[in-house]
């Protein structure tokens, strides 16, 4: 690790300030990414401001019909929560099965969101949602987030306070897990709410992004079988050692399948 | 408490200190004063090193030295030695290019060493570590061993411009290719026996240090064999007195075969630490481990199998090349050979065996013993071939094996082993029944309904352990003894502190050779003390590795055990005023026979130290007795293993569902620790066969680097084990013992993949290759389903 | 730039002043001396370093010690009483958990939390739950076992 000035602010607004002041600072959430990144010396940043003293940015509430999660709530407290089990139980489940027991002690909403890692497993649900992220500075909608591997809308000193969850009528998750990492090759998030259907993929692509032709499909049919004949085309999806697009291609329709399933079964 | 001990799963005396973190790991060493080192690795496969500027870093904050390779030639530090020559077929003796512990004008692999930083702390050195400019002139690299001898391949070294290390072979080729041309079958496969990285959870780690006053030095280092390690660096490397050097391996979390060998980061702190005269410590970080820790396997073969059309084997041929990386490690050579080829009769009668195999160097990582070391890939060959062969014939997979088991001992095989004793069929009808394969059909077919793929392999595996009688190994090019040593030491109070050379690094030696020294003088476990790991408490030793620690270390012990007892009797006859010939032993008490006169064996022990009635003319006073013990064989633990899996067609993921290993190691010491090192190995072979498999990049990049790309085992990739053993007593040591280290990794990959097979057979498919991901079952199954 | 400190580590008021770099693991083995907490990885998978911080398990060596200001903090030294096991650690001791030792530590301690956030596990719960804890030795066939052992144990 390279060395770095830090800083523990108590407030918001005081951390603002200090990233401001600081215009290469990274602000720390968890840290679940962001510090083996700066072990390896991945990433070397001159100051680090910890954002993990600052209760207003924790919490889970439910009010007028969404369920809403500030942004250091740690993916433990999630998958825990009654609250997010009564109202998107998949959300709970997906959060149960971030990283590992103790990754997910730490880890958090809103570090997960800000990163964007490829392979990470809330961007599926916060697509898969249509949730809404809101900023210090403005609400952003999910579907304008995520821009690219490892870059979201976010801008210089902006910072996730809390993500805003429609409830849906049912939802679930699949993950078909990298072997090694145990992050997602292919993960889908599929959602049916008031009208609207929603499939997201993460793991596949250089971020997560909606498989809209499944949409369109499920639409007019929320069963396994309305998507089995859907072949996605390989172009533009990820390959590596672990899986290649192909492959990839081909498990998005599997674990979609699945995922409809299993939000049909409410698991 | 003197109830016989042989046998009995008592709880390690190890565990309460690892339990409440008072274990005392390399890492765990804080010396006075001691400076921290980084080494830094070169980032190319294969690079020219024009120069190296370490100004900018020896001014750095905080730093004591920096050192380069010509730091090391110019001080006459000699390169890292092989332990074993290979003689060619041409009669050559195998290549050996210098393996300089810092590179010396070309860098060889990703991670190979470059420099020291030594700092006062790590952060310093690691921040100084990046101010090193090194100007690397990028070569051509050689990643693959199937491309090292291909015309054009850049050479690794100038000593070897092919890359070929060696051409070895064993076996009648004259006799195998008569019965190929003959054969009413013969079954081929070719395949490659995936390359992996060792992965001990605990990263090699050491910390030297030099005294000016007596002029010695200290090394703590994570070895699986201190005398080994001190002999090769003090007699080979730095040309040191061996007595002025104390190595002592701690507590050492695991090894597996990559903590068998003398490293280049131990030798160089030595020596650096005369230098500037200061302890200093170095641990691994994991990525390290990764480029530099020695891997194991990475075989590509043809093999061959001829039969009659009764499935009576007739002959194997079977053509390997083995990776070497870019330099010998310490037992390197005879891995791909010795301990591969002489184990391809498997438990099998064929008749005649060829073996050739070509070593080759190229710009990876050294390649060296990884546990089962050489007798995997053996299995893996034959058992492969085996059950293709019962696909092709259409016969049952285990009446062909039975048809051609050993049943009469000790047999010779073809490939210059003798085995003693084994019972296959008894291990192979109880592994049969364990894993209730009457049962299989049903499974499979109510697998069939919820769309799995249910699949059974069998894998009867052999190894050779209880490495080795010294004759024969040097026969075979060994340049050391491969005895053991032991030593008892009776307190004058009874109690017995033991010293062996063997090295436990998890196998726990701390209970069982207790048991076996406590069973042997009748006494409480409690009152016996096993001290292992420490040139300077040990009188020699060869340390742990082969699955050689109970039959060589143990057998040595059990002899210091016999001479205490001897000179036991005779102290006793003395205080007996009896005949020594009339004195038995038993169970802690000397005494007359048929009378009931008798001493203690404490009341001994204390006459021996306080000798005020004792035989002083005929008899030395004291209580303390050594031995050194050299096999007459190798020992031939064997066992069936039989792996149940489902896979998913959608997904290509495979489960294992149930896998039972049915073992005879001879004599069972602890059955607790004997099921543990199965299951540890079981873990390890399907490891290898499922997600395990070390990735390069066509130029020489390792693309499995971290935990991120590697593949290790977890608990919920594995199933609880069923394991049982079957005892035919070892016929030429002592205890009957065989040794059980390695027997898991060395079965489970061919069952596993056997399994596989099974399971996509109906569709076609013959082969699969380690690890068998996801992605290349689901291709097979693409690929059947097309055709 | 130092900065100042202080917890509470096995029940006992720690502190110093570090350079913010320092990892939690880093602080306890070097400056306390606590070495049973073992570093097996550097990318926060092996979990040979599991303490628990605020009673929850974390990996010491994927976060800093700056983050633990004023947290309490358990270590593998800090479990069992007067030389008496906790039972988790008699479980892995009584079902051979352990061969080696060097993941044993973080082994026993996320096992610990997990029972206490699923006092009554399944076969699948336990090893699930020990995805972030890697055993080289084992096969995990005995962790297992003893975890469940474990679990009942601590009921009582």
């Amino acid at each position: 690790m390279r060395a770095f000035d830090y800083h523990r602010p108590a407030t918001l607004k005081e951390a603002l300030s200090l990233l401001r002041k600081n215009q290469d600072a990274r602000p720390l959430a968890g840290g679940q990414s962001l510090i083996p990144a700066l072990k390896l010396r991945l990433a070397g940043p001159p100051a680090l401001v910890d954002l993990g003293a600052i209760e207003e940015l924790r919490g889970i509430r439910i009010d007028s019909g969404t369920l809403a999660i500030g942004a250091l709530t740690r993916h433990s407290e999630v998958a825990s929560s009654r609250d997010v089990a009564m109202s998107i139980p998949a959300l709970a489940r997906l959060a149960d099965g971030i990283g590992d027991r103790q990754v997910r002690n730490l880890g958090t909403l809103g570090g997960a969101l800000a990163n964007n890692d490829p392979a990470a497993d809330y961007p599926a649900a916060v697509l898969g949602l249509g949730a809404t992220i809101t900023t210090n500075k403005r609400a952003i909608a999910a579907d304008k987030f995520f821009t690219g591997l490892y870059e979201t809308a976010l801008r210089p000193g902006e910072i996730i306070t809390s993500v805003a969850f429609p409830l849906p009528k049912r939802a679930a998750y699949v993950k078909f897990r990298n072997p090694a990492s145990r992050f997602a090759i292919v993960g889908v998030f599929v959602s049916e709410g008031a009208g609207t259907v929603r499939v997201a993929v993460t793991g596949a692509a250089n971020c997560a992004f909606r498989a809209r032709a499944m949409e369109k499909k499920l639409a007019s049919g929320f069963t396994p079988e309305a998507i089995a004949r859907i072949k996605v085309p390989p172009d533009g999806l990820n390959s590596d050692l672990h899986a290649s697009a192909e492959y990839r291609a081909h498990l998005i329709t599997v674990i979609a399948q699945r995922a409809v399933a299993a939000a049909l079964a409410g698991k | 408490m003197n109830a016989p001990l042989i046998g009995q799963s008592i709880k390690r005396k190890e565990d309460y200190r690892f339990l409440t973190g008072g274990g005392q790991f390399t890492d765990d060493v804080t010396l006075a004063g001691q400076a921290h080192a980084c080494f830094l690795r070169s980032p190319h496969a294969h690079a020219r090193i024009r120069g190296i500027d370490t100004t900018r870093a020896r001014a750095a904050a905080g730093v004591v030295a920096v050192f380069t390779g010509d730091d090391l030639a110019r001080a006459k530090v000699g390169g890292l030695p092989c332990g074993w020559l290979i003689t060619g077929t041409d009669g050559q003796p195998m290549k050996e290019p210098p393996h300089p512990p810092l590179a010396q004008g070309k860098v060889r692999y990703v991670g190979d060493h470059v420099a020291v930083v030594i700092a006062e702390t790590l952060n310093q050195a690691r921040d100084a570590a990046e101010l090193i400019e090194v100007d690397y002139e990028s070569l051509p690299a050689v990643v693959q061993a199937a491309d090292a001898r291909k015309p054009g391949a850049p050479a690794v070294h100038d000593a070897a411009p092919d890359n070929t290390c060696y051409v070895w072979a064993l076996g009648d080729k004259a006799a195998v290719d008569r019965a190929f041309a003959s054969a009413g079958h013969v079954t081929t496969l070719e395949f490659i026996n995936n390359r992996l990285i060792p992965n001990a959870i605990e990263p090699r780690a050491a910390v030297a240090s030099y005294s000016r006053a007596d002029d010695a030095y200290t090394l703590y280092v994570t070895t699986q064999n201190p005398h080994v390690e001190r002999l090769l660096m003090t007699a080979f490397v730095l040309g040191l007195p061996e007595h002025k050097v104390r190595v002592i391996a701690p507590d050492v979390g695991g090894g597996f075969g990559s903590k068998i060998y003398l490293y280049a980061e131990e030798t160089v702190l030595t020596w650096a630490s005369r230098q500037i005269n200061r302890p200093i410590k170095w641990t691994a970080e994991r990525s390290e481990s990764f480029l530099s820790d020695a891997h194991g396997r990475d075989h590509v073969t043809r093999a061959e199998l001829a039969l009659d059309k009764s499935g009576k084997f007739l002959a194997m041929r079977v053509t390997t090349t083995a990776n070497m990386g870019a330099y010998l490690s310490t037992f390197a050579s005879c891995i791909p050979t010795i301990l591969y080829a002489t184990l391809l009769a498997g438990q099998y009668t064929t008749p005649a065996i060829y073996c050739e195999v070509t070593a080759v160097f190229t710009n990876t990582t050294p390649v060296d013993a990884y546990r089962g070391a050489g007798r995997p890939e053996a299995t893996y060959v034959v058992e492969r071939l085996v059950e293709t062969a019962a696909r092709e014939l259409k016969m049952d997979r285990a009446d062909i094996r039975r048809r051609n088991f050993i049943k009469e001992f000790p047999y010779q095989t073809p490939v210059a082993l003798l085995y003693d004793t084994g019972d296959y069929d008894a291990t192979l009808t109880e592994a049969i029944k364990l894993a209730d394969v009457a049962g299989f059909e049903a499974r499979r077919k109510e697998a069939e309904k919820r769309g799995k793929l249910r699949g059974l392999g069998y894998s009867t595996y052999i190894e050779a352990c209880g490495i080795a009688p010294s004759n024969v190994a040097g026969a075979l090019g060994a340049r050391a003894g491969l005895y053991e040593a032991g030593e008892i030491r009776v307190h004058p109070t009874g109690s017995v502190t033991v010293f062996t050379g063997s090295h436990a690094h998890g196998q726990g030696h701390e209970t069982t050779f207790a048991q076996v020294v406590a069973d042997r003088l009748g006494m409480s476990i409690e009152n016996v003390d096993i001290v292992h790991g420490d040139t300077g408490r040990i009188l020699f030793g060869m340390g742990t590795y082969g699955s050689r620690s109970i039959a060589v270390g143990g057998t040595a012990i059990m002899k210091a055990a016999d001479k205490i007892i001897a000179k036991g009797r005779k102290i006793a006859a003395h205080l007996l005023e009896a005949a020594e010939t009339d004195i038995e032993y038993e169970r802690g008490i000397f005494k007359v026979a048929g009378t009931d006169r008798k001493k203690t064996f404490a009341e001994v022990a204390f006459a021996a130290y306080v000798p005020h009635n004792y035989p002083l003319d005929k008899l030395e006073p004291g209580l303390n007795e050594s031995a050194f013990y050299d096999p007459t064989n190798f020992t031939f633990p064997a066992g069936s293993h039989i792996c149940e899996l489902e896979i998913d067609p959608d997904t290509g993921q495979t489960r294992i569902v149930n896998f039972t290993a049915v073992d005879d190691f001879g004599k069972v010491i602890n059955p607790m620790i004997v099921e543990g090192q199965v299951h540890g190995g079981l873990a390890q072979g399907i490891g290898q066969a499922l997600l395990e498999g070390c990735a390069y990049d066509k130029d020489g990049q390792l693309l499995t680097g971290t935990y991120m790309d590697y593949a290790m085992p977890r608990a919920d990739d594995l199933p609880f084990f069923k394991v049982a053993t079957r005892e035919t007593p070892c016929t030429h040591n002592p205890l009957g013992v065989k040794g059980c280290g390695e027997a898991g990794a060395i079965g489970a990959p061919a069952a596993v993949i056997n399994a596989i097979v099974d399971a996509l057979g109906p569709l076609g498919v013959r082969d699969v290759e380690m690890p068998a991901t996801p992605e290349r079952v689901w291709r097979l199954i693409q690929s059947a389903n097309k055709k | 730039m130092g900065i100042a400190v202080s917890m509470t580590v096995n029940g006992k008021a720690a502190g110093a002043d570090i350079d913010p770099r320092t990892l939690l693991v880093h602080f306890l083995r070097d400056q306390l001396r606590l070495t049973g907490t073992h570093v097996g990885c550097d990318t926060g998978q092996c979990g040979a370093c599991t303490v628990h911080v605020n009673g929850r398990a974390v990996k010491a060596c994927n976060i800093l010690t700056v983050q633990a200001q004023g947290a309490e903090v358990v270590t593998i030294e800090g479990i069992s009483r007067d030389g008496e096991l906790h039972p988790m650690q008699s479980a892995f001791r009584d079902h051979h958990g352990l061969q080696c030792g060097f993941c044993t530590p973080g082994m026993v301690m996320n096992a610990i939390e997990l029972v206490q956030n699923h006092p009554d596990p399944s076969e699948d719960t336990v090893r699930a739950g020990l995805e972030g804890n890697f055993c080289r030795c084992t096969g995990y066939h005995n962790i297992v076992k003893a975890v469940l052992a474990g679990a009942a144990a601590m009921k009582r």
